[in-house]
């Protein structure tokens, strides 16, 4: 019982990491049709940005870790979000009506430009960091064996949840949101009726951007090591995870993304640790072959 | 026009591969490779300084066989796959020796091309076993062997840890693996089996749900055979789940940034080595050397440093840098060397390890 309850915390804080993740890809997809490949990049280097100011504030003497944590969480997320517009304004936007299979290469083409950009500039090796908040809740004890929930792990769901609240409302009540939406079902239909297209398109990426920056900050402080590297297995587990949920479904993308975590969590705590990935995407497949359209996802409806 | 330019132009090259070639019959061409890049970068730094030192004291004496060297640096990124294009690079580029490379899944499959292409193979970190025991005539090594590692440090689990619950884990590599097993199998020898033995997947962040696992098997010596990144991630997340167990690694872990992924949950890290070879009287004007430069030769550099030591000896004594008669000449000879004296078995190993135990203690690891 103790020892569930410890892998459903391991599994729940991983797959709100990858939730977060998430909800860019199905974002995007949702409201143009893509895949931003790029994505996973933009986490990675929503974290390396993470470190950069973590860096700097320490050097300039900010000791207070919430002010430092807060003024991190605005750069790295207003930082990656220029990243995010520039993405888009670069290598998505004039291939936009264009064949298909066009930005899908060049938004892997922009994936591996970005990672090799921060090889490059930030050096191949590991960066570490010390924890900033250290320290554990014991929650509960059961034959000597202690249920321990981490600071960090608690900042992890909080954050995570409130973004989404935040999100969902953005989505659901602001008039942002109605336009985001309004493109979503028919472009073009949108456009004519007065929508900036552009521009909602651009802020999609941009708020996604912020959201994998968040995603990644959270990432450096939990685990205190990243490389130029993490954004590809994060990217390709929160990109399962948002087709798991039914992609273009906010909700679906951190229902896919909890599943993933606790599948990984569970499996590894139960069968062998080595085979995780495959259990993780044999319910892929199985969820996929019943429900096509993912969890929550709902059907294209081919309009004649 | 543009085509007579052309012209002109591939002619030009054509001339100036033949300049550039004239002057490279006095130079002999030699490399090391490793990790350069990726999670093991910090040993690739190690064996690149040290053998860019070896070379640079060696050409100061005049060379080998009043010839200067010339040093190549492949990075394998500790991929298979890689480690073979790199070694087809040296190939290409006439090599007749390389020091490398660093992880045991990479010098393995490496050594493959360097035998079919007639190159002199010293690797200055890779513990696998199965890298000599192929019996080819070109692989040779400075460093211990997993099962001589694996032997001292399953005698000391059964031996400190008696009636302890110990658990033994690895990432599957070569070199982890291998290490891992022959813990397991002299640990078993002394009568002792583990609790839990189990393998991890590499190049991840997130191990708190096998670190759960070894909470709930109530394990207090957790044995790893893997690389310092990942080993670092187990411990660090250990110690946030309340485990109070004591870890221990191997030979991979022998570098600072051990500590820096760490912190202070790596305080009382057990890892084996061989005696520091800093610290031996033959390599105290080298690491003079490193020091005037700022970078301490941890971990591998002087086994780098040595490997093209031992070469240059053994190449000068042969007469010759043919890698079939300098490899006859090295299982034929003693050699000084910053290790000190260095001989070779029949199949390419040194005769005498000395695997010892150290201990992280602040950010520092000393000598048990």
């Amino acid at each position: 019982m103790a020892y569930a309850l410890q892998q459903l915390i391991n599994g729940i804080t991983l797959g709100m990491i990858y939730g977060l993740i998430a909800v860019g890809y199905t974002m995007v997809y949702g409201i143009i049709g893509m895949i931003n490949f790029a994505h996973g990049d933009v986490f990675m280097i929503g974290s390396f940005l993470s470190l950069i100011a973590i860096t700097a504030l320490t050097a300039m003497g900010i000791s207070s870790v919430p002010l430092m944590l807060a003024l991190t969480l605005v750069f790295a997320a207003v930082v990656a979000g220029i990243y995010g517009w520039s993405i888009e304004r670069i290598a998505y936007r004039p291939l936009r009506g264009s064949f298909r299979l066009a930005p899908l290469i060049s938004a892997i083409g922009m994936s591996i430009a970005l990672q090799n950009f921060v090889q490059v500039s930030q050096g191949a090796r590991n960066k570490s960091m010390p924890s900033l908040i250290p320290g554990a809740l014991k929650i509960f004890e059961q034959d000597g064996f202690v249920v321990q929930l981490t600071w960090m792990q608690i900042v992890i769901f909080v954050v995570t949840l409130t973004l989404l609240v935040i999100f969902t409302w953005l989505v659901t009540k602001t008039s942002l949101g109605r336009a985001m939406r309004a493109c979503e079902q028919d472009m073009k239909m949108a456009s004519l009726l007065g929508i900036d297209t552009n521009f909602t398109i651009s802020v999609t990426f941009v708020i996604g951007a912020a959201l994998a920056a968040v995603a990644g900050m959270m990432f450096l402080l939990y685990y205190g090591s990243i490389d130029f590297y993490i954004g590809f297995v994060a990217g390709v587990k929160a990109f399962t995870a948002a087709v798991l949920g039914g992609v273009g479904s906010l909700p679906g993308a951190v229902i896919g993304g909890l599943l993933i975590g606790l599948i990984e969590a569970f499996w590894s705590g139960y069968a062998s640790a080595q085979y995780k990935d495959v259990a993780a995407f044999s319910v892929l497949i199985i969820v996929l072959i019943v429900m096509p359209t993912g969890l929550l996802g709902r059907a294209d409806v081919e309009k004649v | 026009m543009f085509k007579r330019t052309l012209i002109a132009g591939v002619a030009a090259l054509a001339l100036a591969g033949v300049v550039a070639a004239a002057p490279a019959s006095a130079q002999i061409k030699i490399g090391t490779a490793g990790p350069m890049t990726g999670s093991n970068a910090s040993f690739g730094v190690q064996l690149k300084q040290g053998a860019e030192q070896a070379v640079a004291d060696i050409n100061a004496k005049g060379g080998v066989l009043g010839k200067q060297l010339v040093l190549s640096i492949g990075d394998d990124a500790c991929d298979p796959k890689q480690a073979v294009s790199v070694a087809n690079k040296f190939a290409a580029e006439k090599l007749v020796f390389v020091a490398g490379h660093f992880c045991s899944s990479s010098s393995i499959p490496a050594s493959k091309v360097y035998t079919e292409e007639g190159i002199l193979q010293m690797t200055p970190a890779s513990t696998n076993p199965k890298f000599t025991d192929e019996g080819s005539w070109n692989t040779f090594r400075d460093v211990g062997r997993d099962d001589q590692q694996g032997a001292v440090a399953g005698a000391y689990l059964a031996k400190e840890f008696k009636g302890r619950k110990i658990a033994i884990l690895h990432d599957n590599s070569a070199y982890g693996k291998g290490l891992a097993d022959e813990t397991k199998k002299n640990l078993n020898k002394a009568g002792v089996t583990e609790a839990l033995y189990s393998a991890y997947v590499p190049g991840e962040k997130d191990y708190s749900a096998i670190v759960s696992r070894l909470k709930q098997a109530g394990i207090d010596v957790i044995y790893i055979g893997g690389y310092h990144t990942e080993t670092a991630l187990i411990i660090k997340q250990a110690k946030e789940q309340g485990m109070n167990a004591t870890f221990m690694g191997g030979d991979a872990l022998v570098t600072t940034e051990f500590w820096q992924a760490t912190g202070p949950a790596g305080e009382g890290t057990i890892m084996t080595f061989p005696s520091d070879p800093r610290a031996r009287a033959t390599a105290k004007a080298v690491v003079a050397e490193f020091k005037a430069k700022n970078f301490d030769p941890e971990g591998y550099t002087l086994y780098a440093y040595a490997a093209i030591q031992i070469w240059a000896e053994a190449a000068t004594k042969a007469g010759t840098t043919d890698p079939h008669k300098v490899a006859d000449a090295l299982k034929a000879g003693t050699w000084d060397s910053v290790l000190g004296k260095i001989s070779y078995d029949k199949k390419g190993d040194v005769t005498v390890s000395d695997y010892v135990f150290y201990i992280w203690h602040n950010g520092n690891y000393a000598q048990m």
